[in-house]
């Protein structure tokens, strides 16, 4: 429907021709620019409304009252994947899991799925590479979480705490809060939700935009294949250039999933492409120098490290079975 | 009266602090609105979530921006 749409407006009125580069090009801008809104509104919808009504409190409750067994993992980063806090929210969290007596290890199982599955990044995979890849994804961020809090909470790394955040750990306790009852009701509520959800939006637009400008760029100038002859799957050091090269890179997810998906249309591995985005998100400068605040340099290094490790380790595993 | 708006200054943050900001200009209202971006203040009021509205020391609202109704209702008028 959105591809008529675009076929209409481009071939049709614009009289532009599909078969030359400049007419795919912008055929591809507007298809691809009408079909990443419309999802991006409807999962921040979405996410927004679960944003609205998840008792956080009850289940950092839960997560200390409860042995799990190595589920309290699964929870903690299930949880960083479905709720849609801001960046600087992260922080706090981390430091009211750390305040509630969680161990460290399931509070970073948190804190590296929370930037990495978020409603932008998954409205932008699902509009770009479809529903296999965006559930690969998602999934695979769930089980990276996962992992990587369960190996850094065996390194023992309370020590690299900053010296405040180890006093709050000290004389951590639960306190009884009381689950504050929502006395707003949805239909009060679900209008400010939506209007949450058109401001994400808004304040992504222009990096869709500049993403999907130079991936309809390429997609109709660049070539088959053009990339396949520098990054096959066959080249081993493939997955951890593109992880390293990522790191110091902060694009959000809106501008970067556009080019990626011309990338892997144009011979670039679905695997190293995933394994980019994967570092891209949630491995940035800023969010290192947010956790300043928490942590000291070297339990950075060390939670970096790691998550950059399995990273790598998934995407190789992508470009075998995907 | 006074107003706490906690936040590490994301985008969300701002815009709480300017919905209050305007609601208390239009009805020149005597209160006074602060803006508190230390993480370690904030952590002092007992919250997982941010944005948060601390009234009078008491949390009113937290993990979301309050629509110009609530703002209402918290400088009760």
């Amino acid at each position: 429907m959105i591809q008529d749409f675009a076929d209409w407006l481009v071939y049709g009125l614009f009289g532009m021709s599909a078969d030359t580069a400049a007419g795919v090009a912008v055929n591809f801008f507007f298809y691809d620019t009408i079909k990443i809104l419309i999802l991006l509104f409807f999962i921040s919808v979405l996410m927004g409304i679960i944003n609205a009504y998840f008792p956080i409190e009850r289940l950092r409750k839960y997560l200390v009252t409860h042995k799990m067994y190595g589920l309290q993992y699964f929870l903690a980063s299930l949880f960083g994947a479905i709720t849609p806090f801001c960046s600087c929210s992260s922080i706090p969290l981390f430091i009211g899991f750390v305040k509630g007596g969680i161990p460290l290890g399931v509070t970073f199982a948190f804190l590296i799925t929370s930037p990495l599955v978020n409603e932008v990044a998954v409205a932008m995979f699902l509009g770009s590479f479809g529903l296999k890849v965006t559930l690969v994804y998602v999934i695979s961020g769930i089980i990276l979480g996962m992992v990587g809090g369960f190996v850094l909470g065996r390194f023992k790394l309370e020590p690299y705490l900053t010296d405040w955040v180890k006093r709050i750990q000290a004389d951590s306790s639960l306190q009884s809060e009381e689950w504050e009852k929502d006395s707003t009701s949805f239909l009060k509520r679900f209008p400010t939700i939506v209007r949450d959800a058109w401001k994400i939006v808004k304040g992504v637009l222009v990096y869709i935009l500049i993403g999907i400008g130079i991936g309809a760029f390429m997609h109709g100038f660049v070539p088959e294949g053009f990339f396949e002859q520098y990054m096959s799957k066959d080249n081993w050091y493939a997955v951890p250039l593109s992880v390293i090269l990522a790191v110091p890179m902060y694009a959000n997810a809106a501008g970067i999933v556009p080019v990626i998906e011309v990338f892997v249309a144009k011979g670039i591995p679905v695997g190293t492409a995933i394994a980019f985005m994967m570092a891209v998100v949630g491995l940035s400068l800023p969010e290192a120098t947010l956790l300043k605040k928490v942590m000291t340099w070297k339990l950075i290094g060390i939670f970096f490290g790691t998550v950059a490790f399995f990273i790598i380790l998934s995407g190789y595993l992508f470009n075998q079975i995907l | 009266m006074e107003i706490k708006v906690l936040g590490p200054g994301c985008a969300k943050c701002k815009s709480t602090y300017n919905a209050i900001e305007k609601v208390i200009r239009e009805n020149n209202l005597d209160v006074k609105l602060v803006k508190i971006d230390d993480i370690e203040q904030i952590m002092n009021y007992n919250i997982m979530t941010t944005p948060a509205v601390v009234v009078d020391e008491e949390v009113k609202i937290k993990g979301h921006v309050p629509s110009e109704s609530e703002v209402r209702k918290l400088l009760g008028i």
